[in-house]
C-alpha cells in the first residue's frame, strides 16, 4: 500500500466533509479512486491511515495519508498549485478565506445537527442560532457571485456540501433558507450548477432520507 | 507587504496570543501590544473581531486577522522575507503541521483543565491518564516532524513548536498545583528535551509568562470561578 501511486479518498457517501475533498479535486481536475467506508465496521486501511481520529475523509496520496477535511483541501490546493487555484494569492485575502472556512467548520455542522437531534426549546434555540449563522455568512458573501469573489474558492468548497442538508434542516426545524438568507439561497443554487457540485452532492431528498434513518437509529422522535 | 502599522490584541496568559507574539518576536517585527481584559472587552476588540469577540487579533494597516493559526500563516506570508519560515514549505509537511496543531489545540487545554477541575481522586487519575495518551502521541509526532532535529520545525522554531509551546507555562502550573509530573523524561524523553530547547530560545524567553503567575491565576481566579459555577 505504501508504494501505491495515485490518489485515493476514504470517505462516506453523504459526508459533507468528504464532499469537500471530492469537489476540490473535481474543480482541479484531479483523478482519484473513491473508497466507500462502512463506518460501523471501519476498514484496516482507514484505521491504519487515520489512527488518531479513525474518521473519514482521509486522502491517501502516493501512500501517504492526509486527514481532516479542510487540511485535505489545503493540501490539494498546495500539491496541485498549477490547477485552478482555490485560494487567492494575496496574504490578507488568504487569511480571510481561512477565517471564513474555519467559521463554517466551527458553526454549521454542529448547529445544523442540533436542528434534527433536539426538540422543543432546544430545537428553537438551535434554529435561531442557525439562522444567525446563515445571516453572518450572507453578510460576508454580500453581492458577490461566490465567497471566492468571481471564482469558486476555498470557502465555497467548505460550505457548499451543507447546501444538500438545507432541505433537511428546513423540514426538521421549520424555517426557510430562502426567506432567512436569500443571498445564501441564490449562492447555493448557483453552486449547484457547477459540474463538480452536481457530481458530488446527493439530492436533498436522499439526504433527508439519511437524516430520518439516523433519527430512528438514535431513537429520536 | 510587511510594512505599516501593526497592532496585536491579546492577554498575557493566552496560549493563542503567546504563540503569535513568539513568531512576531522571531521575525523581529515591531507591533503595538494591547492587553485585553476579557471580562470587559474593549471597543477595539469588538470592532476588530465582531464575529467571535476573542483574542488574539492582529490588526495590520487597519485590517484585522483573527484565529491564531490563521494569524500565524498570515504573518509567514506577509513577512516572508523576515526570519525563518513558520510553516514548512512542502505541502505534505504543511498538512502534518496543520493536523498536529489542530490536535494540540483540541486536546491539550481539555487535558489540563480536566486535571485541574477534577473533584475526586478517581476523576483526577482518569484525566491524568488521558493526558498521558495525548503526550504519547505528541512524542511520536515530534519524532516524525523533527526528523532528528531540535524542533518540530527542524533547526528553527516553527508552527507546531509555538502551538504546543504556548501551553507550557500552563502545563507546568498544572504539574505544580496537582503535584504530578506530566513532562516525564523517562516516558517522553524527546518532548522533555524539546521543552528545554524551546523555553531557552530568546524569542520565546521574552514572551512566556512565569509559571508562578499562572499558578496564582489558577488558584486565585480560575478555581473560585469554577467552584462558583458548579455550585449553581
Amino acid at each position: 500500500m505504501e508504494s501505491h501511486k495515485g490518489v485515493t479518498l476514504l470517505d462516506f457517501w453523504v459526508s459533507p466533509f468528504g464532499q469537500r475533498a471530492r469537489i476540490a479535486m473535481a474543480e482541479k481536475g484531479i483523478e482519484f479512486e473513491y473508497k466507500e467506508e462502512n463506518l460501523a465496521q471501519k476498514s484496516e486501511l482507514l484505521l491504519k491511515m487515520n489512527p488518531v481520529h479513525k474518521k473519514i475523509p482521509v486522502l491517501v496520496h502516493d501512500g501517504k495519508p492526509v486527514c481532516e477535511s479542510l487540511i485535505i483541501v489545503q493540501y490539494i490546493e498546495e500539491a496541485w498549485p498549477e490547477k485552478t487555484p482555490l485560494l487567492p494569492s494575496d496574504p490578507y485575502q488568504r487569511a480571510q478565506a481561512r477565517f471564513w472556512a474555519d467559521f463554517v467548520d466551527k458553526k454549521v455542522y454542529d448547529c445544523g445537527s442540533r436542528l434534527w437531534k433536539t426538540k422543543g426549546e432546544e430545537k428553537e434555540a438551535a434554529k435561531k442560532e442557525f439562522i444567525e449563522i446563515l445571516q453572518i455568512l450572507e453578510s460576508e458573501l454580500g453581492d458577490r457571485k461566490y465567497f471566492g469573489g468571481e471564482t469558486f474558492g476555498y470557502v465555497d468548497v467548505a460550505f457548499v456540501p451543507f447546501t444538500a442538508w438545507f432541505h433537511s434542516y428546513e423540514t426538521e426545524a421549520g424555517f426557510s433558507v430562502e426567506e432567512s438568507a436569500p443571498k445564501i439561497s441564490t449562492w447555493a443554487k448557483r453552486c449547484g450548477e457547477r459540474e463538480s457540485v452536481k457530481k458530488h452532492l446527493y439530492e436533498k431528498e436522499k439526504v433527508y432520507e439519511f437524516v430520518c434513518m439516523l433519527k430512528k437509529r438514535l431513537g429520536i422522535e | 507587504m510587511g510594512e505599516g502599522e501593526l497592532k496585536l490584541l491579546g492577554t498575557w496568559g493566552s496560549p493563542f496570543a503567546i504563540r503569535v507574539r513568539i513568531v512576531l518576536n522571531q521575525k523581529e517585527v515591531k507591533y503595538e501590544y494591547f492587553e485585553e481584559d476579557l471580562t470587559n472587552k474593549s471597543e477595539l476588540l469588538l470592532k476588530y473581531n465582531p464575529i467571535h469577540k476573542k483574542i488574539p487579533v492582529l490588526v495590520h494597516n487597519g485590517r484585522s486577522v483573527c484565529e491564531s493559526l490563521v494569524i500565524l500563516q498570515y504573518i509567514d506570508e506577509a513577512w516572508s522575507k523576515s526570519g525563518s519560515s513558520v510553516i514548512p514549505t512542502d505541502p505534505y509537511e504543511r498538512a502534518m503541521a496543520r493536523f498536529w496543531a489542530a490536535y494540540i489545540d483540541d486536546k491539550v487545554i481539555q487535558a489540563l483543565l480536566g486535571i485541574l477541575k477534577a473533584t475526586t481522586e478517581e476523576e483526577k487519575t482518569y484525566k491524568i491518564s488521558e493526558t498521558m495518551s495525548v503526550m504519547e502521541l505528541l512524542e511520536e509526532a515530534f519524532e516524525k516532524c523533527s526528523k532528528g532535529k531540535t524542533f518540530f520545525g527542524g533547526d528553527t522554531i516553527g508552527f507546531l513548536d509555538v502551538t504546543l509551546g504556548s501551553y507550557l507555562t500552563w502545563l507546568k502550573a498544572a504539574e505544580k498545583l496537582s503535584e504530578l509530573i506530566l513532562l516525564d523524561e523517562t516516558k517522553f524523553p524527546k518532548l522533555v528535551e524539546w521543552t528545554e530547547q524551546f523555553l531557552s530560545t530568546d524569542c520565546v524567553k521574552e514572551i512566556m509568562p512565569e509559571v508562578e503567575k499562572a499558578e496564582e491565576f489558577i488558584t486565585k481566579t480560575l478555581k473560585p470561578r469554577w467552584a462558583a459555577a458548579s455550585s449553581k
